[in-house]
């Protein structure tokens, strides 16, 4: 018997390991219409509410001395705007960019932390859709901000940077395009979905080898069982360490890229 | 039983191959930024938020090296 490969049947008898499958549950409601709903939908719905719901009631009757609940929302905010914002953005384009970016970290924040939350435990970025169309509006507000401040420069600094000698620019023009219009997106988008995905898969592989080692294996395996518990419930932890983390990375790259853009010259 | 026989998809060895990389990558970063914070503590909050940048790069090849398995096993 081999432990690592996953058996064809699911008889509770052999090994079954986590495949991608997970990511793509049976439709719950509206099945066959466009606006079919699924496991991972509906913890998105969920989790967008929660977000709402909880920042309503933290800003909702704001006191000069907050309560307890006011102060959790106003450290969270304040951390994006002292930390990530006006850190690498300053004061004045600080403020314009502020809404963007603490949308950005609250909403993936959010997104991720369902990985954790037992009874949902499926992050809702674990599906490409949220990672990409986030992505995509760092995209978007990153060329704004540069093409806004002045686009001759913006695509000079990007695409024609300074001190280089103007033969280089044959090999150093589409480095410099393929990494700044295309990686850039792509990899904010695969960071985020990969991190989601392989926390998610590692959890269930815990569990259910938890679960297959004290139920369905020979007696000599029981005790790998306690390991992959112990294993699993600091993975969790885990996992609520890399929904943060995400999260301020996420933020942070956006907020960067944006400082490039508008940066007089780099 | 076969003990050396070995099923499955040679991907996941593509993504151990692309792990290293970024890994020592990540040591390097947080190490020299270790290094920075112990020669001017003042400097750590700055050197946090481009630790986690650098990080953030390096680790994009990894996350690259396990989206591979998900697009060619399709």
């Amino acid at each position: 018997m081999n432990l690592l490969v996953p058996a064809a049947a699911n008889d509770g008898q052999t090994f079954q390991g986590p495949t991608i499958e997970e990511f793509f549950p049976q439709a719950v409601l509206f099945e066959g219409t466009p606006f079919e709903l699924n496991r991972v939908m509906l913890i998105r719905i969920l989790a967008t509410i929660a977000l709402i719901v909880l920042m309503w009631i933290g800003t909702r009757a704001m006191k000069v001395v907050p309560g307890r609940f006011q102060s959790v929302v106003e450290m969270g905010l304040d951390f994006i705007r002292v930390g990530v914002v006006e850190d690498l953005l300053g004061k004045k384009d600080g403020r314009r960019f502020l809404p963007l970016i603490a949308a950005i970290f609250f909403f993936v924040l959010f997104m991720n932390i369902t990985g954790v939350v037992p009874l949902l435990n499926l992050a809702g970025s674990s599906v490409i859709g949220v990672p990409l169309v986030l992505a995509v509006i760092a995209y978007i507000a990153f060329i704004y901000a540069g093409v806004r401040k002045s686009p001759k420069l913006f695509f000079k600094n990007a695409l024609l940077p300074a001190g280089v000698p103007p033969v280089l620019y044959i090999i150093v023009t589409p480095i410099e395009f393929i990494s700044t219009f295309i990686i850039r997106p792509v990899t904010l988008t695969l960071r985020l979905l990969m991190n989601m995905i392989v926390g998610h898969l590692l959890l269930v592989l815990f569990f259910s080898a938890t679960t297959f080692f004290f139920l369905y294996a020979p007696a000599a395996f029981k005790a790998f069982g306690l390991g992959t518990l112990a294993f699993g419930f600091a993975f969790q932890l885990f996992e609520v360490l890399v929904a943060l983390l995400q999260a301020y990375v996420f933020a942070i790259l956006t907020t960067v890229y944006i400082q490039l853009a508008v940066a007089e010259e780099h | 039983m076969d003990i050396a026989a070995i099923s499955g998809n040679i991907a996941t060895v593509g993504y151990g191959l692309a792990a290293i990389g970024p890994a020592i990558g990540v040591g390097i970063v947080v190490g020299k930024t270790i290094e920075g914070v112990a020669r001017q503590p003042e400097l750590s909050s700055r050197l946090q938020t481009l630790m986690w940048i650098g990080i953030a790069f390096t680790e994009a090849l990894a996350f690259i090296g396990i989206a591979t398995y998900y697009i060619f096993t399709s």
